[in-house]
């Protein structure tokens, strides 16, 4: 056993749940700064293993740090602390603590050395991001937040089985690279996609997701998915089928996006798009793409919670969140539009911001590879993106008809903590050096070429004009689209009904004919035993001493013939 | 917070002559990002994306196809708002 220093995904967690002695600004204060020291602390830790011991014979090392860990781990602290600062006053506290405990469960895996550690934290992620829906307190949230849970537990059944397998075939509990070739590297590979609202099962996003409080929100986007895109890029760099399902990811999430009229559904259906581009360049699996999908993630977190707090603000200021209600708002919240936009830009990865530089990675790994097919799509992707996140979440909400409505921008918390992340998102794009010096292998990319740089332009600005022609074709309805989730939540409900009423007209039919037959016996027995019945008469004794003295005066005649 | 709008000046962004302008400004901004093109080394990967204007048509012809494609599923996906909530 060896341990040379404290894993700081439960100093977060414990730093969580010792929160809930301290009151009012003493509280604030250290809620404030609790990510913080948590940042401070993993920055101080050396590369290799640091914490180690067995448990029933297995090794366990949960902590273990390397470049991308330590990626992973950076920008889930500093999701946590700017979340915690835009939702610290308007939030219920409860969801601060259950955000802390799930962004620890997040940091945790991503030091996780073995399995073991890994499933641990995802089952403390699952439960406390549980947590973050309910403190929503209402009931649309109480009721999703089971549809969430119950595809979450399935999906750690099966990373558990899996991982089960994996040890049992002789592989032993370390967390490297796998391939997935046998049952047990297959059913964690499921394991892992599942939180990567990878298909079939992808609608549990969209469905939970907005209903939690507008803070919830933004912690949500962050943990769950980026842990999954972590996982596949420490489990299975290279998964060839992982080009696949992150193509796929990535029109589901444009498709779907574009038929929603809820703002936040619509951006939780882009965070399924962006991990598309993620778990795609997982697939690809060159260092390029590696480096690309890990610096994506950590840009996404960034600008998706940045879109979130707009959008956020938006609902917590006028408790509207349907595009059908909203529109014309630039005019009175000028800088949760700013940031927005800023958001929108990040996401559709304009030059200058974030996703540009970590974006372009994963496409130039598709040419590096020669793969013609997944480069044509990611680029038509790339213009999805602008089309059904970039555009239409900022113009259906701030611009688009009058609504009539003139909220203010949000608290001053809120504002500074978009802000904050509005600014992350131009240094990223600004400085991209900072960022690539972080990833797991050494970069050598250049994103802003002339050449790069105008055809990214024309490509979006094209988009964008594209839009504005099939802006007809979009009008928002009040509608929602049917999604994998029907099956849970409708198609099973009509066939359990069928079948309970079919069970209640069998069950009849079974108490009928055994009344029927119960009444059957009875008469019957009544018929042979019953006061007129044969078997009732009196017992024939009588009659039998009758024939038997006539027997024997028979007898005694005989004997004098 | 929701006075009606018409009983105050409207935003510079709203008012019919602005919007004109920019559409105009806008169109021209289109044209003058599409033209870089020619003035661009073209070095493909694949070979079409190095023709002329290939980003611009590609970036325009795929949203297109993406919206018509998100209205025919619409067709059969869309349901009303409160579909799930009896």
């Amino acid at each position: 056993m060896t341990i040379e220093a404290f894993p700081p995904g439960l100093l977060l967690i414990l730093g969580a749940v010792l929160l809930l002695l301290l009151r009012g600004r003493a509280r604030e204060a250290v809620t404030l700064v609790l990510p913080v020291a948590v940042l401070a602390h993993l920055w101080t830790l050396p590369d290799g293993v640091l914490l180690q011991f067995s448990f029933l014979g297995m090794a366990v090392e949960p902590l273990e740090v390397d470049a991308l860990s330590r990626l992973f781990a950076t920008i889930f602290a500093i999701m946590a602390a700017a979340g915690a600062l835009y939702a610290i006053r308007q939030s219920r506290f409860l969801e601060i603590i259950a955000a802390y405990i799930y962004a620890g469960g997040a940091i945790g895996v991503a030091f996780a050395g073995d399995l073991i550690t890994v499933f641990v934290f995802w089952e403390v992620m699952a439960l406390a991001s549980t947590m973050v829906l309910w403190a929503a307190g209402n009931e649309n949230a109480w009721k999703a937040s089971f549809r969430y849970l119950m595809i979450h537990l399935l999906g750690g059944v099966v990373l558990m089985a899996g991982i089960v397998a994996h040890v049992q075939a002789g592989n032993g509990t370390d967390f490297v690279a796998m391939k997935p070739e046998d049952v047990g590297t297959w059913l964690i590979l499921i394991g892992f996609l599942l939180n990567a609202a990878a298909p079939p099962l992808s609608a549990w996003l969209a469905d939970a997701y907005p209903e939690a409080s507008p803070g919830g929100m933004v912690f949500l986007s962050a943990f769950t998915t980026k842990t999954a895109v972590y996982v596949l890029l420490r489990g299975f760099p290279g998964a060839e089928i992982l080009v696949f399902v992150g193509l796929y990811m990535v029109f589901y999430g444009i498709i779907y996006a574009l038929l929603e009229n809820d703002m936040r559904r619509i951006l939780a259906y882009s965070i399924v798009n962006q991990v598309g581009f993620m778990v795609t360049g997982v697939g690809i699996g060159t260092e390029m793409a590696l480096n690309g999908a890990a610096a994506h993630a950590f840009a996404h977190i960034i600008y998706k919670a940045l879109l979130l707090m707009s959008a956020g603000s938006v609902l917590h200021m006028t408790g509207k969140r349907k595009c059908t209600d909203l529109g014309g708002l630039f005019q009175s919240m000028p800088l949760t539009t700013i940031c927005g936009i800023i958001g929108a830009l990040a996401i559709s990865s304009f030059p200058l911001t974030s996703g540009f530089i970590s974006k372009s990675m994963i496409g130039q790994a598709a040419v590096d590879s020669n793969m013609a097919v997944v480069w044509f799509l990611l680029t038509a992707a790339s213009a999805g993106v602008f089309l059904h996140a970039g555009i239409k979440f900022p113009w259906f909400v701030f611009f688009q008809k009058d609504s009539g409505l003139r909220p203010k921008d949000p608290p001053l918390n809120m504002r500074w903590a978009m802000i904050l992340f509005a600014f992350l998102c131009i240094a990223i794009g600004v400085f991209p050096g900072t960022l690539y010096a972080l990833l797991p292998y050494p970069v050598d990319y250049v994103p802003y070429t002339a050449p790069h740089v105008i055809n990214i332009l024309q490509l979006l600005l094209f988009s964008g004009a594209a839009f504005f022609v099939c802006l007809p074709m979009m009008k928002r309805t009040l509608t929602i689209s049917l999604d994998f989730d029907w099956f849970y939540r409708k198609f099973f409900g009509i066939l359990g009904k069928e079948f309970s009423y079919l069970g209640v007209d069998a069950y009849a039919a079974a108490w009928t004919a055994l009344e029927r037959r119960l009444e059957r016996f009875i008469t019957r027995i009544f018929k042979h035993h019953g006061p007129a019945g044969v078997m009732a008469r009196t017992w024939p004794t009588g009659s039998t001493a009758l024939w038997m003295a006539i027997l024997l005066l028979v007898y005694l005649l005989l004997t004098y013939v | 917070m929701t006075d009606a709008p018409e009983t105050r000046d409207k935003h510079w962004l709203v008012r019919p002559a602005n919007i004109r302008k920019l559409t105009y400004v806008s169109a021209a901004v289109l044209a003058f990002v599409a033209l870089l093109d020619v003035a661009l080394e073209p070095h493909p990967a694949f070979g079409i994306d190095g023709t002329l204007f290939f980003y611009s048509w590609f970036g325009f012809v795929t949203c297109v196809a993406m919206v018509v494609l998100a209205k025919l599923l619409g067709i059969f996906l869309k349901r009303r708002d409160s579909y799930y909530d009896d």
